[in-house]
C-alpha cells in the first residue's frame, strides 16, 4: 500500500474536491461580475461588488441585519426546494429545467386553495406538492412513452404553466392591482356578494422562529421543512431500494432495463417527486405571505433556474446544496442593494449564471488536480517504490 | 537506424488504489514484428498498453522510441509518435458514419476551415483496399457489425500513418470468420514494415500470428517467448503458474423434465423488415446444456432478447417450467428462474458507474436479505459481496467498493457470471460467458456450467465459439437465417459437419420435440 502524506489524502478525497471546484466556481463568477461591474462604471465597483456580497450586512443596524438575513433565508427555503428538484431527477439523467414551471404550478395551487378556497396552509402546501407533481409526470409521462426529450417539454410546460396559472389567480385578483389578494385573506360569497375575510389559517407556522430574526414574520417551518426535505433526498437516493433503482437508471438505462427495473415507470416517478418538490418550494414562500402572485406577469419566476445553479455549484449533493441554496439566494437579495441609478440588480444574476457556466468546469478542475498531484507524486513514490 | 527495438518500456511501475497494476515490468518491440502480450484477466496488459498509449502515467520506468527517451503525456503525443490503439472496448462515435469516425481529430480542413472530405474518403478508400479491411465510409457505426467497427479502428490507426499498432484483445468479439481475417491483416501490415502489439487470451491465435510473446502475472513480468519454440502448454503454464486443462471434464448428462419450451418464436429484426428469428421451436430439460450456435448476426442475439423480455415476440410461445411466460416482464422472468449472462457486458450486464458490490446485487437488491422496509442492507450486501469474491476470485484495485469501471474486462465478466450463477436458477441463458477471459478463468467457468447441469439446472448456451460450442454441450441447435436447421450431437459431430450447418449449406427438417 502507498502512503502519502495525509494533506495530499484529503485533496484525493472526491467531496473536497467538489467543494474546492465550487469555492473555485464562486470566485471566478464573482470576479467576472466585477469586470462587469467595472465596465459599467469604474468608479463604484469594487463598493458594488462588496455590497452584493455583504448583503443584509449592509444595514448598520443589527436587529435590521438580522431581520433581512431572515428574508434572505425566507427564500432560500423555495430555492433549496427547487435545486432539490434539479438534482434529484439529473441522478436519474434527466435534466429538469422544468423545475421552474412546476413551481410555478405549485404556486399558483397553493395561492388559489389559500384565496379561493379558504383552505388551511397544509391542504393548500399538498395541492401545490400536487400540482407540481403533475406537471413534472407530464414531461415523464412524454420521455418514457414518447420519447420527447425532458428539456423540450419542460420548457413548453414552464410557459403553459405560467398562463394557466395566471389566468386561475385572475379570479382572486385584487381589483386595484395586478396581484392577487395575500394568502391571509380568502373571498367569500355572501347572498351572492363577494367579499374579502381575513384568512390567518393559510400561514405556515411561525413555530417561535420568528423570534430568532427580530419578529421577523415571514420565518416560519418553510426552512426547516426544506433542511429536512434534502435530508430526506440524500437518504432516499443513497440509502433505499428506490434511490438504487433510479441511479441505475440514470447511470445506465439498458442494465437497468436487463434487471428487471421498470424504467419508464421510474421516469415518470422522478420527474413526478422533482416536480413535487419544486411545488412545495412555491408553497414555502407564498404561504408566508412574503410576495402576491402578479397575474399580468409574463415572465417565468426565476426561481426555478437558480435552482439549476444551486444544484451544480453544490456539487449535485443534497446536503451541500443547502448551503449552495444560500449562497446563490444571497447574492441575489445581495443584488438589490445596488444603486440602481448606477447598477442594474441583474447584476447577481449575471454572477449566479457565471457560477453555474464555471461549474461546467468542475470536472475538468477536478483532472487537473488530479493529474497534478500525480505528477507531484512521482518523485516521492519513485524513493520508496521498491517495496511498495 | 540505432536501436533494433521500435519501442522499448523499461522498469514500468503503474499503481491503482489498491492495487499495483504494473509492477517494473519491462517490454521490447522489435520493428516489425508481431509480438503478443500474455496474460491472466487484471494482469496489467491493458495498463501497460495505456501507459504507452499516453492514456496513464507511470510511476516509475521509461519509454524509448528507436532508442530514444521519450515522454508520451496524453494520446496526442503517442499519435505523434506513429503509436496507435485500437482499445478493448471500442471508442467510436456511434451516431457518426465510419469515415467521420476515421477522420476524427485530424479532419482535413480547407478553405476557410470547411471540411474537405473527399480527399479523405478516397485515402480510406485505398487503404482498405491495400489492406484488405472492408468497411462501408457512409455507414453510420449504430449499423453495423462488431467486425466492421474494428476494422474502422484499424483504419483510423492506419489513416493517422502510425506505425506502432496497438491491439488490446482485438479477436474477443470477433467471429472465427473475421478473426481468420484478422489475422491476415496483421500479417500484411506486418509485411509493410508495422510493428504490432497483440493482447489476446487465445492461445491458438497467438501461436499463429505472433512472432514472440511477453507474459504478465499479477502485474510481474514473467518472460519472453519465441512462440516457434513453444507450446501452447507451455504458454498456459507460464501465464497462470500451473498447467490448465483444455479440455472440460464431464459425466454424461442425465436430462430430465422439460424446463423450457420455446415454440414457434419469432422475433422482429431491428436493421431490416424480415424477422431476425422466425419460428424457432425447442426445449431444453434439466441437467442438460444445450447449446445455440451459428455464426454472429444469424439471429441468435434477437433469440436471447425475446427469451429474456428485452426485446417484445412477435409471435410464439414461452413456456418456463410450466408456466407461460410469453410476455411476463424481465423481473417476473427473473424470480421465476432465469439467469441471463448477456452478450454485452458494458451495454447490460453492469452499471459501469455502481461499486462491484451494488452491480453484484443487481439481480436480488429487491429481495428481503437485501432490502428491508424500503431500504438497503448495506452489511447484507458486503457481506453477499465478499463470498462471491471470494468464490469467483473476481480481482479489483479495492474489493467490493472497485467501481466496476476500473475492472478489467475479464473480471467484470467474471462478477457477471458470479451474480447470475449464484442466483440459483432453474434456466441459466450464457451468452458468450466467456468472451474476454483468460484460460485459467473459462476453465473455472466451464466447470461452473457444467455443475450447474450436474446439479439438474437446464442451461442454454449461445457460443459462436466452435471449441466451446463442442466441448461444453450436451446437444448442439445451429441456428441459421433465424431458423434452427439442425441439431447435432456433439460427441458424433465434428468441425467440418458443424461448419456446413453454420454456413447454410445443409439443414435438416426441423424435427418436433417429442
Ligand atoms: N482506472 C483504473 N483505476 C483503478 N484500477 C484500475 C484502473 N484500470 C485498471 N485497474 C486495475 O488494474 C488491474 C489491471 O487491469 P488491466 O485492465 O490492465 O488488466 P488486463 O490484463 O487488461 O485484464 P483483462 O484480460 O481482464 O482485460 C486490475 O486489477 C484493475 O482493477
Ligand atoms: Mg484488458
Amino acid at each position: 500500500m502507498q502512503k502519502s502524506p495525509n494533506r495530499e489524502s484529503l485533496l484525493r478525497k472526491p467531496g473536497f474536491q467538489t467543494l474546492l471546484a465550487s469555492l473555485l466556481c464562486i470566485v471566478l463568477g464573482l470576479l467576472v461580475g466585477f469586470i462587469a461591474l467595472l465596465i459599467i462604471n469604474p468608479s463604484g465597483a469594487g463598493e458594488a461588488i462588496m455590497d452584493i456580497m455583504r448583503n443584509f450586512l449592509n444595514y448598520s443596524k443589527r436587529t435590521t441585519q438580522i431581520k433581512n438575513l431572515g428574508n434572505t433565508l425566507v427564500k432560500t427555503a423555495p430555492l433549496l426546494m427547487c435545486s432539490l428538484s434539479v438534482l434529484f431527477a439529473y441522478k436519474v439523467g434527466l435534466f429538469n429545467i422544468g423545475a421552474a414551471g412546476q413551481y410555478v404550478a405549485g404556486a399558483g395551487a397553493c395561492i388559489y386553495c389559500a384565496v379561493g378556497l379558504g383552505l388551511p396552509w397544509f391542504v393548500c402546501m399538498l395541492a401545490s406538492i400536487l400540482a407540481g407533481a403533475v406537471v413534472g409526470a407530464v414531461s415523464g409521462a412524454l420521455k418514457a412513452y414518447r420519447n420527447v426529450n425532458e428539456v423540450i417539454s419542460c420548457i413548453m410546460l414552464n410557459w403553459i404553466s405560467l398562463y394557466l396559472v395566471n389566468t386561475l389567480l385572475s379570479g382572486v385578483k385584487n381589483p386595484t392591482s395586478p396581484y392577487t389578494y395575500s394568502v391571509t385573506k380568502k373571498l367569500v360569497t355572501v347572498d351572492g356578494v363577494q367579499q374579502v375575510v381575513d384568512h390567518p389559517q393559510a400561514l405556515l407556522p411561525q413555530l417561535g422562529i420568528q423570534g430568532l430574526f427580530n419578529n421577523n414574520k415571514y420565518v416560519g417551518l418553510a426552512l426547516p421543512l426544506a433542511i429536512l426535505l434534502a435530508v430526506c433526498i440524500w437518504v432516499l437516493l443513497s440509502k433505499t431500494r428506490l434511490g438504487y433503482e433510479l441511479r441505475a437508471t440514470g447511470l445506465n438505462k439498458n442494465a437497468a432495463k436487463y434487471c428487471g427495473m421498470q424504467d419508464r415507470h421510474n421516469i415518470v416517478l422522478t420527474m413526478a417527486i422533482a416536480g413535487g418538490l419544486a411545488g412545495i418550494g412555491a408553497s414555502m414562500l407564498y404561504l408566508t405571505g412574503f410576495e402576491d402572485w402578479s397575474v399580468t406577469q409574463s415572465s417565468v419566476p426565476g426561481m426555478g433556474f437558480n435552482g439549476i445553479a444551486a444544484a451544480f455549484l453544490g456539487g449535485l449533493n443534497p446536503i451541500a446544496s443547502i448551503f449552495s441554496s444560500f449562497f446563490i439566494q444571497h447574492i441575489t437579495d445581495g443584488g438589490a442593494q445596488l444603486d440602481k441609478q448606477v447598477y442594474p440588480a441583474e447584476i447577481s444574476s449575471l454572477i449566479s449564471s457565471l457560477i453555474i457556466y464555471f461549474c461546467g468546469f468542475v470536472l475538468f478542475f477536478k483532472t487537473s488536480l488530479n493529474r497534478w498531484l500525480d505528477r507531484r507524486g512521482e518523485k516521492p513514490l519513485t524513493d520508496k517504490g521498491g517495496k511498495a | 537506424m540505432a536501436s533494433e527495438y521500435a519501442i522499448e518500456m523499461l522498469n514500468i511501475t503503474k499503481r491503482f488504489p489498491g492495487i499495483i497494476a504494473n509492477d517494473n515490468i519491462t517490454l521490447q518491440l522489435r520493428r516489425g514484428e508481431i509480438h503478443a502480450l500474455l496474460g491472466e484477466n487484471g494482469a496489467g496488459k491493458s495498463t501497460l498498453m495505456s501507459v504507452l498509449f499516453g492514456l496513464y502515467q507511470p510511476e516509475e520506468g521509461t519509454i524509448k522510441k528507436d532508442g530514444q527517451v521519450v515522454k508520451i503525456n496524453d494520446p496526442n503525443d503517442a499519435n505523434a509518435l506513429g503509436i496507435g490503439m485500437v482499445h478493448q472496448h471500442f471508442k467510436l462515435v456511434e451516431c457518426f458514419t465510419v469515415l467521420d469516425n476515421i477522420i476524427l481529430g485530424v479532419e482535413p480542413a480547407g478553405k476557410f476551415g470547411l471540411l474537405q472530405k473527399e480527399d479523405a474518403r478516397r485515402r480510406v478508400i485505398e487503404l482498405s483496399e491495400k489492406y484488405g479491411l472492408h468497411v462501408d465510409p457512409d455507414a453510420k457505426i449504430s449499423d453495423i457489425t462488431v467486425g466492421m467497427q474494428q476494422r474502422t479502428e484499424i483504419l483510423k490507426m492506419l489513416y493517422r500513418d502510425n506505425e506502432i499498432l496497438i491491439f488490446d484483445e482485438p479477436t474477443a468479439v470477433l467471429t472465427p470468420q473475421e478473426i481468420d481475417e484478422l489475422m491476415q491483416i496483421m500479417r500484411n501490415l506486418r509485411a509493410e514494415g508495422k510493428s504490432i502489439l497483440f493482447i489476446s487470451h487465445k492461445l491458438a491465435e497467438i501461436m499463429a500470428v505472433a512472432d514472440r510473446c511477453s507474459v504478465l502475472r499479477k502485474g510481474k513480468y514473467i518472460g519472453t517467448v519465441n512462440t516457434a519454440d513453444v507450446t501452447m502448454e507451455d504458454l498456459s503454464a507460464m501465464m497462470v503458474g500451473r498447467n490448465v486443462n483444455f479440455h472440460v471434464e464431464k459425466k454424461p448428462s442425465h436430462p430430465g423434465d422439460v424446463i423450457l419450451h420455446v415454440e414457434n418464436m419469432t422475433v422482429a429484426s431491428k436493421v431490416h423488415k424480415n424477422n431476425a428469428v422466425k419460428g424457432v421451436t425447442f426445449d431444453v430439460r434439466a441437467g442438460e446444456i444445450v447449446c445455440i450456435a451459428g455464426i454472429d448476426g444469424n439471429g441468435q442475439t434477437e433469440f436471447v432478447y425475446g427469451l429474456t423480455g428485452l426485446e417484445p415476440l412477435v409471435d410464439g410461445k414461452i413456456v418456463l417450467q410450466g408456466k407461460d411466460i410469453t410476455n411476463a416482464p424481465i423481473r417476473e422472468r427473473s424470480v421465476s428462474g432465469m439467469s441471463h449472462i448477456p452478450e454485452d457486458r458494458h451495454k447490460h450486464g453492469l452499471v459501469l458507474d455502481y461499486s462491484l458490490e451494488d452491480d453484484i446485487v443487481l439481480q436480488r437488491y429487491f429481495e428481503g436479505e437485501f432490502t428491508k422496509h424500503g431500504f438497503l442492507r448495506r452489511p447484507n450486501i458486503r457481506q453477499y459481496a465478499e463470498k462471491l469474491i471470494e468464490q469467483y476470485d473476481i480481482r479489483s484495485g479495492q474489493g467490493p467498493v472497485t467501481m466496476a469501471r476500473s475492472m478489467s474486462g475479464g473480471n467484470q465478466q467474471k462478477a457477471i457470471i458470479a451474480r447470475e450463477i449464484d442466483k440459483n436458477p432453474s434456466l441459466l441463458v450464457a451468452v458468450q460467458p466467456t468472451r474476454g477471459l483468460d484460460v485459467g478463468a473459462i476453465e473455472y467457468i466451464h466447470r461452473q456450467i457444467v455443475a450447474q447441469r450436474d446439479a439438474g439446472k437446464a442451461v442454454l448456451l449461445v457460443s459462436l465459439e466452435m471449441d466451446e460450442v463442442l466441448d461444453v454441450s450436451d446437444r448442439i441447435l445451429v441456428m441459421y437465417e433465424g431458423e434452427i436447421v439442425g441439431e447435432l450431437d456433439p460427441k458424433k459431430t465434428n468441425p467440418e459437419e458443424m461448419g456446413l450447418y453454420m454456413a447454410g449449406a445443409k439443414r435438416d427438417t426441423v424435427k418436433k420435440e417429442a
